[in-house]
C-alpha cells in the first residue's frame, strides 16, 4: 500500500507527519520524494549508502556524420536543440531525455549520452526502509528523480511517500499511482487555498485523501468549514505549540515526548487505512 | 528597475508575508507572484484584474481509438511511461515529447495544445500585481514564471516602478530556476531549524551558480537560538549579509486571516519589516 502525504503549501508539516506516522507504525518504507529539498533523514537518521545515480539521456551529435538537416532541432518541443550554421547545439539543462531527436534523424548521426542528474540513497534503521532521491543542485528536472526513487517500492510493503510541496509535476509523479493521500494543512487562508490545488488534482486522478490539521488553533475556521462541506475527512488535528516546533526544529519526531501524539498518528492510520479504495 | 526575487527552499517558512510587508512599505513596486503553484498572494493583495490571457504550457498527446491497430510501438518508445499496457495515454505523466506520434505506423496520434493557465494583470492597493491563474495539475510551471516575470517587467517599464518584487517558489527545480535567472537580488527567507538549515545551504549554491547576489532573513528566529549561531556562522563563512532577523510571532497570521499584510494592523513586526526593507534598499543601491 502506497500513502503520500502532500500538500500544496510549503511548511505545512509534510514531513513531521511522514516521520511520525512512520515512527508509530514501525515496519513500513519511507520514500523522500521531495528530491529538491530532502529533509526527512534529518529526522529519520537512517544511515544511507549511495544506491544508484539518476541520469537522463541527451543527444549526442557525430559532426562527421550531422548534415546540419536540422529535423532534429525541428522535433524538439522543448527547443533543447538549435540548428547553427556549422553546427547543432543541445542545451542540456533544457533537454528532457525524449530521445526524439535520435529517431527522426536521417543520417544516424545523434547517439545518447548519460548526463547525471541526481541520485537515489537508502538504507534501513529500527525496521524503517527508507530511501530518499537527492537532485543535483542546478538541475531544473525532479520528476526523473522521482520516478527512479519510486521504483524502489516493493510489493506487500507499506510505503509512505513524503511528497514535495506545489500543485505540479513533483507533486503529481510523486502521488501518480498512490492508494492514499494524505494532505496536510495549517488552518489559514494561504493553507486552505493551496489544499483546494492539491484537492483538485487528486480528485482529477481519482486517489482518495484525507486531511490532517496541522498548527491546530491558529488562522481561522474557513479550512474545517470547507472540509465539512465537501465531506472531506479530517484525519487528525496537532496543536500549534512552540514546544512541538522547538522540538522539529531540532529534528525530533513529536511522537517521543508527547504520547497523546503517539495515539494520534495510530488514529490516523486506522483512519486511512479504511479510506483507501478496495 | 531592480528586481528582488524571495526564495527560501524550504516552504512554509515566510516568503509571501515578507513580499507583502515590502509591497506595503515600497509603495508603487510592481508585485510577480511566481510560485505559480501555491499562489497566495491574491489572498492579502485583493486584486482586481484587468487584463487576462491564456497561456500554452505544454502538449499532450491523444490516441484516435479508431485508426490505432494496437501495435504497442508508441508504448514502448516513450520515456515517460506515459501510455499504459492498453494503450491509454497518462496525461498527467505525458511530457508532450511528440516520439508516439513520430513512431506509429496508423498516424493514430496526434498532439493537442494544453492550456497551463492564464497570466493575469491585476490592480491593487500597493501597485500591479502580476499573477496566473494556473490550471490544476499542470506542468509547465517554469514556463509560467517566465510569463509572469516578463509582464511584470513590461509593466514596471511602462508605470516607471523602480522595483519588482518577485515571490519565489520553494525548491530548487525548474520554477525556482525561472524565478531567479537575471534577478538583481535573491532574498532567501529562512528559518533557524535543522531543515530550514540545510535547505538554506542548497538554495543558496543554486544561487551562487547562477550568479545571483544573495541576501538573508531570518524568520521565527526565536524558535532554536543554538541552530540560528549556526546559521549565522555559515552566512560569515559564505559572505552573505543577514539583513535581519523576525521572532516568531502569530501576527502573520492573524494579518493574513483579515487580508492585510503584517505591516498593516498593530504589531511588534512592522518595526522588523521597516529595518528589513531599508536594507535590501541600501544592498541595490551600493
Amino acid at each position: 500500500m502506497k500513502i503520500a502525504i502532500a500538500s500544496g503549501k510549503g511548511g505545512t508539516g509534510k514531513t513531521t507527519v511522514t516521520v511520525n506516522l512512520a515512527l508509530s507504525l514501525g515496519d513500513c518504507t519511507v520514500l523522500d520524494c521531495d528530491v529538491e529539498e530532502p529533509d526527512t533523514n534529518l529526522y529519520l537518521k537512517v544511515p544511507l549508502k549511495k544506491l544508484e545515480d539518476v541520469y537522463l539521456l541527451n543527444p549526442k551529435i557525430d559532426k562527421e556524420k550531422c548534415e546540419l538537416c536540422g529535423k532534429c532541432a525541428d522535433f524538439c518541443r522543448y527547443n533543447a536543440l538549435a540548428r547553427l550554421p556549422s553546427e547543432v547545439l543541445l542545451f542540456q539543462g533544457i533537454c528532457n531525455g525524449c530521445g526524439g531527436c535520435k529517431l527522426v534523424c536521417p543520417f544516424d548521426a545523434i547517439d545518447e549520452a548519460k548526463r547525471n542528474i541526481g541520485v537515489i540513497e537508502g538504507g534501513e534503521k529500527d525496521g524503517i526502509r527508507f530511501l530518499r532521491g537527492v537532485l543535483s543542485i542546478g538541475e531544473a528536472r525532479s520528476p526523473p528523480v522521482i520516478g527512479k526513487l519510486k521504483e524502489n517500492i516493493r510489493d506487500g510493503d507499506v510505503t509512505l511517500l513524503d511528497s514535495p510541496p506545489g500543485s505540479s509535476c513533483p507533486f503529481v509523479k510523486t502521488v501518480s499511482d498512490c492508494d492514499y493521500a494524505i494532505l496536510v494543512t495549517e488552518p489559514t487562508p494561504f493553507g486552505l487555498h493551496d489544499l483546494k490545488m492539491v484537492m483538485d488534482v487528486l480528485d482529477d486522478m481519482k486517489i482518495p485523501y484525507g486531511v490532517v490539521i496541522n498548527k491546530h488553533g491558529i488562522g481561522d475556521e474557513s479550512v474545517e468549514n470547507y472540509l465539512s462541506e465537501k465531506g472531506v475527512e479530517i484525519l487528525g488535528r496537532i496543536p500549534n505549540s512552540i514546544k512541538l516546533a522547538k522540538l522539529g526544529s531540532e529534528g525530533r519526531p513529536i511522537i517521543d515526548d508527547e504520547p497523546e501524539m503517539l495515539k494520534l498518528f495510530k488514529d490516523i492510520y486506522e483512519k486511512v487505512i479504511r479510506g483507501v479504495r478496495p | 528597475m531592480k528586481e528582488i526575487t524571495i526564495i527560501s527552499g524550504k516552504g512554509g517558512t515566510g516568503k509571501t508575508s515578507f513580499i507583502a510587508a515590502f509591497a506595503a512599505l515600497s509603495k508603487g513596486s510592481v508585485i510577480a507572484d511566481c510560485d505559480v503553484d501555491a499562489s497566495n498572494l491574491h489572498i492579502i493583495l485583493d486584486p482586481e484584474d484587468v487584463k487576462e490571457e491564456p497561456i500554452i504550457g505544454s502538449f499532450k498527446a491523444s490516441i484516435d481509438s479508431k485508426r490505432c491497430d494496437l501495435c504497442g510501438l508508441c508504448r514502448e518508445k516513450c520515456r515517460f511511461s506515459a501510455i499504459d499496457e492498453e494503450l491509454r495515454i497518462h496525461n498527467e505523466l505525458c511530457e508532450g515529447c511528440g516520439v508516439c506520434e513520430f513512431v506509429c505506423p496508423q498516424e493514430a496520434i496526434s498532439m493537442n495544445e494544453c492550456e497551463a493557465g492564464t497570466l493575469i494583470l491585476s490592480n491593487t492597493r500597493f501597485g500591479w500585481l502580476s499573477h496566473v491563474k494556473m490550471k490544476s495539475g499542470e506542468e509547465g510551471s517554469g514556463k509560467l514564471v517566465t510569463a509572469v516575470r516578463k509582464q511584470a517587467r513590461a509593466v514596471a517599464g511602462e508605470s516607471g516602478a523602480e522595483t519588482i518584487l518577485v515571490d519565489g517558489p520553494p525548491g530548487i527545480g525548474c520554477p525556482v530556476i525561472a524565478s531567479i535567472t537575471g534577478s538583481d537580488l535573491a532574498i532567501i527567507v529562512c528559518e533557524p531549524t535543522l531543515s530550514g538549515m540545510h535547505d538554506l545551504k542548497r538554495v543558496n549554491k543554486l544561487a551562487s551558480q547562477m550568479k545571483v547576489p544573495v541576501a538573508i532573513c531570518i524568520n521565527k528566529s526565536d524558535i532554536n537560538e543554538e541552530i540560528k549561531r549556526q546559521i549565522e556562522a555559515y552566512c560569515k563563512d559564505m559572505a552573505i549579509p543577514i539583513l535581519g532577523e523576525v521572532p516568531y510571532n502569530l501576527d502573520f497570521v492573524t494579518s493574513m486571516v483579515s487580508g492585510k499584510s503584517v505591516v498593516e494592523i498593530d504589531s511588534p513586526i512592522k518595526g522588523h519589516m521597516k529595518g528589513i526593507w531599508s536594507g535590501i534598499i541600501d544592498m541595490l543601491h551600493t
